[in-house]
């Protein structure tokens, strides 16, 4: 089919057949203010639901203003995107929609990030004629997300997110009129429906309906505490996003500021979460090659493919979804968790600190991380490895409060022994990053030979499904990858029906990785963004002397002084987990409105 | 505060949005599962199926409790939160057993302006019961609805099938004894 031609604002424009006037538009550089509507295109993810008519647009002929995201374009066609019939009923759809929204901007987490509050700033709303009643909902708090739907405008993202994207169905529209909300199923709460906490619902929302729990207090709270020592470990995305939220470009690596910011906010330690990384690498990277060799040995009761396990919004996943599959993922606590782990045992004693006395902070792009760390198997005696994790975005309001001058930082360094860290680490933020690492470690100590070229191009990419096949020597590893939950769905069907090819797989909830996590500083969906944060983070890679993580000197001397051997029993409570499987009967909760 | 109740599917009350916090489990009897997967496997547990099936379940069950949806969801792989979020769109779906005898009293246009409201106000006070509520013994309830054609008669009530016109707020008790006894 040839194109069609259409007249947008004046100007003659060439698409697609079946493009909609939205895109038509948006591919000549016209743009017209969306709110529900949002699409990546590499990732394969629209929402539609031409519900929000923020979008509207005169089309010559047609008696009603067309949703120019719904609507499809057809030869001949004259729009305007901006006449003042459009303006007018685009500040009337606005002027509706903000009279059901809370006036509580002042102390909303989202304001200066919302995009209802942006459009009411852009069309210049000053009056709002249509006062009335305002719906009303209880306030649903679980361990990493807020739900307060009295701000929700009803776009859908978030379920578009939950339901297509992820497969997780812990969200859904519900009732109907002034009375609709979206909630999970029989308005039960967060905490009890089957959600993940991957915190992509709160990367979507456009308003302030979906927000992370803060834990920022909590944690200057334990800094203005003298009994306390407080450590602090940075996750590896976090270093490729932070300099967002100080108007740096995107993809600036900031690794040093980071540490700087942490220092002058008054952390003692200021460690790295790579660490972690590269301990996980020790002890996952030893466990596949345990169980590869078995299964090559024909040992019945080796599990293979061998699933990674570092990512909480996954694990959560198949604890919910796949609760037969229990003994496929790898035991390896996540770097978070395992860094915890050193942090209270042998950090703790070397600097002779009390376990008590010690606490240990995260920054994390991730909410999953927040519920992580809050279970039960990850405490001493009622005493968490990990006391607080917070997202980049409360890292960097904290930053803001105290003042700090953040792109005008010097570098800084780690501090020893925990802040050492090597380039497969680092990659542990992107999709393909922790195979990749776990490649580096488990080839090298598998073959005994040194590899010429450290990066494994073949695990790189953002298709959200990839597979490749590692040559150790003649030994053939199918790998398999996937990023995005309804992705990991798709390879844990196969594992369940016994037809799944791969030796390993690895799985991150978030499309992209920890790049695009919950936690992130709001993209407001650019694409372009998260291809940035995944460059930098590789970049990282390059630039570091040490690039695998059994060559870490910190890492290794924390085995001779401490665990022994990777797999050693020491290792094994310290550093290994188990999985529950997560009850998917019926509890309903109803609290006080 | 939060409450524990172990009740059965026959008695189950189910408000979304109630004022007292409860907890509820129900296990659904192995026979009832097998009628909802009849059902679901009659329409091909076919998710675009989802309205239908669940106007069959409604008709055998006579109403729709959260772990029936469970099942249905189950069968047609969507998710628990989907099969709710079309329960509660439609309003002729009920999660709440129907009294005995249901009162509804017609809200449309005639009958709301010929005082249908105060009508609704004398039997919620009557009964102690909410629009879409069951009493306790289970022989009442009270739903709202749009116009059954009668609108000469207005305001217009019904009790099961049977239908009340120029009904007046001190008509009510009346209205109720019949069923009473």
């Amino acid at each position: 089919m040839g194109k069609i031609t259409i007249t947008i604002d004046n100007k003659r424009i060439e698409a697609e057949p079946g493009t909609t006037i939205l895109k038509a538009a948006r591919g000549a550089g016209i743009e017209i203010p969306t709110l529900c509507h949002f699409e990546m295109c590499d990732m394969g993810i629209e929402n539609r639901p031409g519900g929000c008519r923020i979008c509207v647009v005169e089309v010559e002929g047609r008696r009603n203003l067309a949703p120019s995201c719904v609507t499809e374009v057809q030869e001949g066609m004259v729009v305007s995107t901006h006449n003042i019939r459009v303006l007018n009923a685009r500040k009337t759809v606005l002027q509706l929609i903000i009279s059901d929204h809370p006036f509580d901007c002042l102390v909303c987490a989202k304001s200066g990030q919302c995009e209802l509050q942006h459009l009411a700033t852009q069309f210049g709303i000053r009056s709002l004629p249509y006062a009335g009643e305002q719906s009303r909902y209880r306030k649903d708090t679980s361990p990493s997300i807020i739900r307060d739907v009295d701000k929700c405008i009803l776009c859908r993202r978030c379920e578009m997110v939950c339901n297509d994207v992820q497969t997780v169905g812990a969200l859904s529209a519900v009732n109907r009129g002034f009375m609709a909300v979206v909630a999970p199923a029989f308005e039960m709460n967060l905490e009890k429906s089957p959600c993940t906490y991957c915190g992509q619902c709160v990367s979507v929302c456009p308003t302030g309906a979906l927000t992370e729990v803060d834990h920022s207090y909590e944690v200057l709270q334990a800094l203005s505490n003298p009994k306390k020592t407080v450590v602090v470990q940075t996750a590896p995305a976090v270093r490729a996003a932070l300099g967002e939220e100080f108007g740096m470009e995107p993809g600036t690596l900031v690794t040093g500021k980071l540490v700087a910011a942490l220092r002058r906010l008054g952390f003692d330690y200021v460690f790295d979460t790579d660490f972690g990384a590269d301990l996980t690498i020790m002890e996952e990277g030893t466990e596949l090659l345990n169980r590869i060799k078995g299964y090559l040995a024909g040992d019945p009761n080796v599990r293979i493919p061998l699933l990674t396990s570092c990512c909480p919004g996954w694990v959560n996943f198949f604890e919910h979804n796949f609760p037969d599959l229990l003994d496929v993922p790898s035991t390896a606590k996540s770097p978070q968790q395992m860094f915890g782990a050193i942090a209270k045992t042998y950090f703790a004693e070397k600097i002779g600190v009390k376990r008590e006395d010690l606490v240990v902070v995260s920054i994390m792009p991730c909410l999953a991380k927040k519920y992580e760390c809050q279970r039960d198997e990850f405490k001493v005696d009622g005493n968490p490895d990990v006391d607080y994790s917070i997202s980049t975005r409360e890292l960097a309001a904290f930053i803001r409060q105290a003042n700090i001058d953040f792109p005008g930082l010097p570098d800084e360094e780690y501090d020893d022994p925990l802040g050492e860290s090597s380039g497969a680490g680092v990659i542990f933020g992107n999709t393909g990053g922790v195979i990749e690492a776990a490649c580096r470690t488990a080839y090298e100590l598998y073959t005994g030979r040194s590899l010429d070229r450290v990066e494994f191009h073949e695990l790189r990419g953002m298709a959200g499904i990839r597979s490749a096949t590692v040559d150790f020597d003649g030994l053939k590893l199918n790998i398999g990858i996937a990023h995005g939950l309804g992705n990991a769905r798709k390879l844990l069907d196969e594992v369940r029906a016994g037809r799944s090819q791969y030796h390993a797989i690895e799985i991150m909830a978030c499309p992209g990785g920890c790049i695009s996590g919950g936690g992130q500083p709001y993209t407001h969906l650019k694409e372009e963004i998260l291809k940035r944060r995944t460059a930098a983070l590789y970049m990282a890679d390059e630039r570091k002397r040490i690039r695998k993580s059994h060559e870490n000197p910190s890492i290794i001397r924390l085995y001779k002084e401490f665990l022994g051997e990777p797999g050693s029993p020491r290792a094994h409570s310290l550093l290994h987990t188990e999985y529950f499987p997560k009850s998917n009967e019926i509890t309903i909760t109803l609290n006080n409105h | 505060m939060s409450q524990k109740t172990e009740i059965t599917p026959e008695v189950f009350q189910f408000m979304p949005g109630d004022r007292e916090s409860l907890q509820v489990k129900v296990t659904l009897p192995q026979e009832k599962i097998e009628i909802i997967d009849r059902i679901c496997a009659s329409s091909g547990n076919d998710p675009g199926e989802l309205i239908n099936i669940l106007h069959e379940v409604q008709h055998q069950f006579g109403y729709l409790p959260a772990e029936v949806q469970e099942v249905i969801a189950h069968n047609l792989k969507v998710s628990v939160a989907h099969v709710y979020g079309v329960v509660t769109f439609y309003t002729y779906f009920t999660m709440i057993p129907k009294g005995e005898y249901p009162v509804s009293i017609c809200t449309g246009t005639a009958c709301y302006v010929r005082g249908a409201e105060k009508v609704l106000e004398e039997f919620k006070k009557e009964l102690k019961i909410k629009v879409g509520e069951t009493t306790p013994d289970g022989k009442f309830s009270i739903n709202c609805l749009r116009c059954v054609g009668a609108c000469g008669l207005a305001p217009v009530v019904l009790v099961g099938e049977r239908v009340y016109g120029r009904v007046s707020p001190d008509g009510v008790k009346n209205i109720l004894d019949e069923y009473r006894k």
